[in-house]
């Protein structure tokens, strides 16, 4: 419907009438100043960022690029932070999908505060969400002494990293899928329950088809926060050389030993996958959308 | 046809919220609960030291006077990307609107290096600047910029489908009823966007006050000069001085909801006049 509307040649002409014709836009001088300040502002500020990493990584040729890499603390670090990134969105994977079952699928009192305190690690400095760790785990801690008279390490140790990400990831998930299952309802598992299938099935079969592009949207998001989280984890990790170095840290520890190729060749892997990210994203978006059309067929 | 409110014939209601309650306390409200039980160790007037102290007051001068000055550019930035992303045509138009959330999805320390390095006396913006006599880099022009950069995403990302939505039709009305584009575009269209441009305001502001990683590389991190909040935490942690640590910690988080919740306040004001002028 929509699109032969647009294309009636009466709407081209009238389209072509209005450009022409001053009260509905702009004239061309404001619109090529408006896309000139948008286009300069997001060069400067994203695009040139991002060709410069990729620039200064491999400014020493291909071969040094690759045994920066390949580095043994580059690739201890790799490992860490492939670890992190599993466990805290395998983590907020689970606790998302039930917070999203619990907000959209029932009304009960307090429901605006619950997803307000949802989104409250977006509103804390990540220097503050590590903090909060120290203060619960370190030597002078509230846990700290039993701890160390037991002796376990959870601060300066892969622990304390995994819960100050999985503290700064908290939202990720449960934020794509409130809005998505908010807006599809109940009805369809209603149905199912009706016709005696059982609550597990029911999320399985209905449920799960219906959220999967959202849910894998949000594990995109947390994941490449969880990969790159920089303030939180610095506080807790201790910089244990080789052992609680993830990848952002160890980005920093080089660039302050003016290592600056071998910095820039371990910021080249987060910034593509940053890439990737939003990629996936753009492709998941027009996912969602077609998911949400109204299947009139 | 019954009035009463229909009770959700769906199982799991006790398992999700028990599980969704319980892993909310245990890993975010008790230990952010902890940051205020760590500072009654200091007494009032050892708090009121801390946190009026001419380093921390400076440094949450920074972090909150830069931050907010940061956001305010977003705002006129983001309204103007916005605009040309969504009312016009022109090359590139899709890839642009894509990268817009790369300072997003950029981990923080690459941000922060790339744009030291870039803005740096000898970078590729750097040496044109500094010909000029601009030092960015190592000054809090640099934090400002970097908080810039941060807060780009929010502001267009909030608007962006407002303008979408907007209806053309209102817009046809207040040409037909004679007004100018600039009256259309002030008297109408603002109105309607501004309760979005407040929230990704705040949302930029937010972000940047908290920020650490690409701002540290930036900054210089001289005391009194360009130190931010969330280094000085960072440095009394170093020191052991665990309770000076979060007594700044727990200005900044209780100062950030404060203007939040101001902001919004401002912007349910802003919704019920859009309403109105709708």
């Amino acid at each position: 419907m929509t699109i032969t509307i647009i294309n009636s040649p009466v709407t081209v002409e009238r389209a072509q009438s209005v450009a022409r014709h001053d009260p509905h836009t702009e004239p061309w001088l404001v619109r090529g100043i408006i896309i000139g300040v948008a286009v300069t502002f997001l060069t400067v500020f994203v695009v040139l960022p991002l060709i410069l990493v990729f620039s200064e990584a491999l400014s020493k040729g291909v071969g040094f690029y690759l045994s920066a890499l390949a580095d043994s603390e580059a690739l201890a670090a790799i490992w860490l932070t492939l670890i992190t990134a599993v466990i805290s969105v395998s983590l907020n994977l689970v606790f998302g999908v039930a917070a999203a079952w619990a907000v959209a699928k029932f009304e009960f009192r307090g429901k605006t505060l619950l997803v307000t305190l949802i989104d409250l690690p977006f509103s804390v400095s990540p220097v503050i969400s590590g903090l909060v760790f120290v203060l619960l785990f370190g030597a002078q801690g509230f846990f700290g002494p039993w701890l160390m008279s037991h002796g376990i390490n959870i601060l300066f140790a892969v622990p304390a990293i995994v819960l100050a990400t999985t503290f700064v990831t908290f939202p990720f998930v449960a934020r794509e899928l409130i809005p998505l299952m908010q807006e599809q309802g109940s009805q369809e598992e209603e149905a199912a329950i009706s016709l005696g299938a059982s609550g597990w099935r029911t999320f399985v079969v209905v449920t799960l088809p219906n959220i999967k592009w959202g849910l894998l949207y949000g594990v995109l998001l947390c994941n490449a926060r969880a990969m790159g989280e920089f303030g939180a984890v610095s506080v807790v990790s201790g910089h244990i050389r080789g052992e609680t170095n993830t990848m952002p840290l160890l980005v920093e520890i080089l660039y302050n030993e003016y290592q600056l190729v071998a910095s820039f060749a371990i910021a080249s892997l987060l910034a593509l996958l940053a890439l990737v990210t939003l990629i996936a994203k753009t492709i998941l978006e027009g996912q969602i959308e077609e998911g949400q059309l109204p299947r009139d067929d | 046809m019954s009035a009463a409110p229909k009770r959700s014939a769906l199982p799991g209601f006790g398992l999700s919220m028990g599980l969704t309650l319980t892993w909310l306390s245990l890993l975010i409200l008790i230990p952010l609960a902890g940051l205020f039980v760590k500072t009654a160790d200091l007494s009032l007037s050892q708090f009121i030291d801390t946190v009026t102290s001419n380093r921390t007051l400076h440094a949450l001068r920074i972090s909150f006077g830069l931050a907010f000055a940061a956001a305010l550019v977003n705002l006129v930035a983001g309204l103007i990307i916005v605009w040309a992303l969504v009312r016009y045509r022109f090359p590139g138009r899709r890839l642009f609107d894509a990268i817009v959330d790369i300072p997003f999805a950029l981990p923080t320390a690459v941000a922060g290096i790339a744009l030291t390095t870039l803005f740096a006396q000898n970078g590729w913006l750097g040496a044109p600047l500094a010909s000029l006599g601009i030092k960015v880099a190592f000054t809090p022009l640099g934090i400002f910029l970097a908080m810039v950069f941060i807060g780009i995403p929010f502001v267009v990302r909030t608007v962006q489908p407002v303008l979408i939505d907007l209806d053309v039709e209102i817009e046809e009305a207040a040409v037909c009823l004679g007004a100018s584009r600039w009256q259309t575009i002030t008297r109408v269209i603002i109105p309607s966007l501004t309760p979005a441009i407040l929230t990704g305001f705040a949302l930029a502001f937010a972000r940047a006050v908290g920020e650490y990683g690409s701002v540290i590389f930036i900054a210089g991190n001289l005391p009194n000069v360009s130190e931010i909040a969330p280094l000085l935490i960072v440095i009394r942690l170093s020191e052991f001085r665990y309770a000076d640590a979060t007594a700044i910690a727990v200005v900044m988080l209780v100062v950030s909801f404060l203007i939040i919740f101001l902001l919004n306040r401002l912007q349910r004001w802003a919704q019920t006049r859009a309403l109105a002028v709708s």
